[in-house]
């Protein structure tokens, strides 16, 4: 259990030149008119990249202990839920139809 | 029990109690035994002056006018009396005083894996606690324990947000106790201790400190925002600015509604060890209880949208969380029908403990059962925020939680304190708190039924009869509280010594004097078997050689 | 867990293991895996911090897209961002450095490593405070001066949107930049007493879990400002 990083020197300079590739990228993508959606969608990919790159390298989950994956994947399943079925509450008020849920607040009653 | 007579020798020298007699010694402690009774003694504070608030409540209520208080009055003790009992009695219970003197025992370890970092969560338990205590003699708080916005943010002119960060401060030492054990479960089992031989006590506390660690941040942030909405005028949740309201109340439940099972998967820890204790026989279905327990938490998880069924949230939403809710009824009736069974043909004696496992599984299972008509959707809607809902979670909070952790104080008190209580009163008070209790909170089912609204300071003169009996219920159980009070410290003087097991019980705790030594064992236990091995002749435990 | 590994401690004598094992482990490697998965069990408590406030960003975001865009668009400084991400990333690689230093015992190069991370936390902290001064200065901080649409702003024509949506974003952008930078200088003061404690010498090839833990606080605190950065700055 939780034995000495195997992972290089060389490892670290490489992952690190990778994170700022891909954040020369994601600003760069945000000047380029795609459309709000396809923004957000690199954009979010872009960071989910980024972490992923920075647990499995720098936090050295890649050749840790499966116990310490099993908690990075509970902690993510928790925010999933989290998140997820707020939304999906959000997004099923068919007296909304995707307007705020806030419209009719007292300044415009 | 009696069959031990008196043998000074039983006691030992070198205690966790007499190690050091001075102030010092017990504030600075890092032994995990000294730190449960700091918290055993804090938490007994809070719960009294939780009771007190409730004594008044329930005097108020007896007439439909309400005489004793005034409106505003009202309002602050029923908010008061549900965040003392909530966040600084209930939630750290059971885990923070029997789970930290026993759960190291059990696990054969010599303590928890942070020492430093469990004193550290005392502290900032009770600093959390003291601030709204100041914030409850300096004005008070009248929001409801829930903290619902935009009521708690924009208009209640109470202490709402000294409150606030008392629970914030407190949701801390929370974290810090459920990430103890966690980890202590993993890495410090004694030799021999594999995952299936664990006591259920064990997977209990487990299961109650994942939803510590991942549900209590929420809870924190989330007030961290309302406190930041009330200082600097924000809109973070206020409708008039663009917030929403009930975005609050995901973010509120998705702890809170998991908070139910932190209370209650301790205390359905201590059933499984006491309720195979005193009918001697192997718990039936350890997998099923264990997976359960995990089940539990897991579900937990799922089911928070059930408080907001009135709040505008959308119908397919609140049909999810119903049919989730039922869902979550499943792992917590597999319990109680393995208690049942555990107890079927068992040689079953009537220990006080014992009394606090019957009261508590009937209790709960009555509590649960009125459980499933709130997580019905059409139900629900007639019984929202009445009587039968206080009703519901005071059977699950009080006759469940409560039960147990008297279950487990009077099992556990010969080991912590290494001295028998009088058992004939102890037996009295268990009976008086069972018969108080149902007289107190039965009523208020009905008269939730009928219609009768909660937190509301008068009421129809039709609905007196009920809240008369519920405050005659409440007298009752108010004195059953105390007298456990008085003849556990006149036991610590006067008591018969105990000696290492009187209950001749099976857990690693009992293989060592009582009260143990500061490091637990002389010798590090070694396990050769599974827990609650009663039909045996010798239980498979031993000091190692 | 380990069995056969406990109760042996190889590669050090026993008055060495005395000192830097706590009496409540049996050996090293025990203490080792439980202070490294009760980081990662704080990381995870840390997650849904964050998290619950991501969540109603997230929730606002949807429903005041182009109040929030607008926000993001005509007040948030990339060039700003964009060096703070350079600056927090160049500190996690030194952090990772470190603790790679400290695994091969060698104690110069790890306080020089810690050094540099702390070098570029403060870095980062004095950008943030530069861009917080140009948004106090903007009046677009809520609850001290917030005043929409500006008095100075290049294209006030483009500033459409209701105000108080773009209240709710500054709300959560200074809360979501303040708990993060709350949780960097907290960094630091932990930095600071690991640069002492190695400077003193208190670290080895076989205990350095204090470095090792405090570091992966580090990558997390990274980590938050990787998903901060696109969705507070880039989303327009």
């Amino acid at each position: 259990m939780s034995t000495p990083p195997h992972i290089t020197k060389t490892t670290y300079f490489k992952v690190f030149a990778a994170l700022m590739a891909l954040l020369v990228i994601t600003v760069i993508a945000t000047f380029i008119p795609w459309g709000s959606r396809i923004g957000i969608v690199i954009a979010m990919t872009i960071a989910i990249v980024k972490a992923t790159l920075v647990v499995l390298y720098f936090m050295h989950i890649k050749g840790s202990s499966g116990l310490t994956k099993v908690f990075v994947v509970a902690g993510l399943a928790w925010l999933a839920i989290l998140m997820g079925i707020t939304l999906a509450d959000y997004h099923t008020r068919p007296w909304l139809s995707g307007n705020p849920p806030m419209t009719i607040g007292p300044q415009e009653r | 029990m009696t069959s031990i007579s008196y043998n000074p020798a039983l006691e030992p020298r070198d205690s966790y109690i007499n190690i050091a007699y001075t102030v010092k010694s017990w504030l600075l402690t890092k032994d995990h035994k000294r730190i449960g009774i700091l918290y055993l003694i804090a938490i007994t504070g809070f719960f009294f002056i939780g009771g007190v608030f409730a004594t008044i409540i329930r005097l108020d209520l007896m007439t439909p006018q309400g005489d004793l208080v005034s409106d505003d009055t009202y309002n602050k003790l029923f908010t008061l009396h549900g965040v003392v009992m909530v966040f600084f009695f209930l939630i750290p219970s059971i885990p923070a005083t029997i789970g930290n003197f026993v759960l190291p025992m059990m696990l054969g370890a010599r303590d928890l894996a942070f020492p430093r970092l469990n004193l550290l969560s005392w502290y900032i338990f009770m600093v959390g606690g003291t601030l709204s205590l100041i914030a409850a003699v300096t004005g008070g708080v009248d929001t409801g324990w829930t903290f619902y916005t935009p009521y708690s943010s924009v208009f209640s002119n109470t202490r709402v947000v000294l409150t606030a960060v008392g629970v914030f401060v407190t949701g801390f030492s929370s974290i810090l106790t459920g990430l103890n054990f966690i980890i202590t479960i993993h890495t410090m089992r004694a030799p021999g201790l594999t995952w299936r031989r664990l006591p259920l006590f064990i997977w209990a506390h487990y299961a109650a400190s994942i939803i510590m660690l991942l549900g209590t941040p929420v809870v924190a942030v989330t007030i961290l925002m309302v406190a930041a909405e009330r200082i600097f005028k924000l809109g973070v949740f206020n409708p008039a600015l663009g917030g929403d309201p009930v975005l609050f109340q995901h973010l509120f439940w998705f702890y809170s509604h998991p908070a139910v099972y932190i209370m209650i998967l301790p205390a359905m820890g201590v059933i499984n060890e006491i309720v195979t204790c005193f009918s001697r026989k192997n718990i039936f279905g350890y997998t099923f209880i264990a997976a359960s327990s995990l089940a539990i938490a897991f579900i937990s998880f799922l089911v928070w949208g059930h408080h907001m069924f009135v709040s505008t949230q959308s119908v397919y939403g609140g049909m999810i969380f119903s049919f989730l809710s039922f869902l979550v009824a499943v792992p917590s009736a597999i319990k109680v029908f393995n208690w049942t069974a555990t107890l079927y043909k068992g040689s079953i004696s009537f220990h006080t403990p014992m009394l606090y496992v019957f009261g508590f599984i009937g209790l709960f299972t009555l509590g649960g059962l009125t459980g499933l008509f709130l997580a019905a959707l059409g139900l629900d809607v007639h019984v929202h925020d009445t009587y039968f809902i206080v009703a519901h979670f005071h059977y699950i909070m009080v006759g469940g939680v409560v039960m147990a952790y008297m279950g487990a104080i009077h099992f556990w008190w010969p080991k912590i304190t290494g001295r028998m209580y009088t058992e004939w009163i102890a037996r009295l008070a268990a009976v008086m708190i069972f018969l108080g209790f149902n007289l107190t909170f039965f009523p208020q089912f009905i008269v939730g039924y009928l219609g009768m609204p909660r937190r509301y300071h008068a009421y129809p003169p039709e609905f007196q009869v009920l809240n008369v009996m519920s405050t005659a219920g409440a007298s009752i159980l108010a004195v059953g509280y105390v007298i456990p009070l008085i003849y556990l410290t006149w036991s610590l003087w006067h008591g018969k010594i105990a000696g290492p097991n009187p209950w001749k019980a099976t857990g690693l705790e009992w293989q060592t004097p009582s009260p143990p030594p500061t490091e637990n064992f002389y010798e590090t236990p070694v396990v050769t078997g599974p827990p609650y091995q009663y039909h045996l002749e010798e239980v498979p435990f031993g000091p190692s050689k | 867990m380990d069995q056969a590994s406990r109760g042996s401690n190889r590669d050090l004598s026993r008055l060495e293991a005395s000192q830097i094992l706590a009496h409540q482990f049996d050996d090293l490697a025990q203490q080792k895996e439980a202070s490294n998965l009760g980081t990662w069990a704080f990381l995870a408590t840390e997650l849904m911090f964050f998290g619950g406030a991501l969540t109603a960003f997230v929730v606002y975001r949807t429903f005041y897209a182009d109040a929030f865009a607008q926000a993001s668009r005509e007040h948030m400084s990339i060039p700003l961002g964009t060096i703070n991400t350079a600056v927090l990333l160049c500190s996690s690689l030194t952090v990772a450095m470190g603790v790679h230093y400290a695994s091969h015992g060698q104690q110069r190069k790890l306080i020089f490593m810690l050094l540099a991370t702390i070098g570029l936390a403060l870095a980062f902290l004095c950008i943030k405070a530069t861009e917080y001064y140009i948004e106090y200065s903007h009046q677009l901080v809520p609850g001290l001066n917030f005043h929409y649409p500006p008095h100075h702003h290049a294209h006030p024509e483009r500033l459409t949107a209701s105000p108080p949506h773009v209240e709710l974003f500054f709300c959560f952008y200074f809360f979501l930049t303040g708990l993060h930078a709350l949780h960097m200088i907290v960094g630091v003061g932990i930095f600071s007493f690991i640069t002492w404690k190695a400077w003193r010498g208190k670290y080895s090839e076989q205990y350095y879990n204090p470095v090792e833990c405090s570091g992966l606080y580090w990558h997390f605190v990274d980590l938050v400002w990787i998903f901060l950065f696109p969705l507070l700055y880039l989303l327009h």
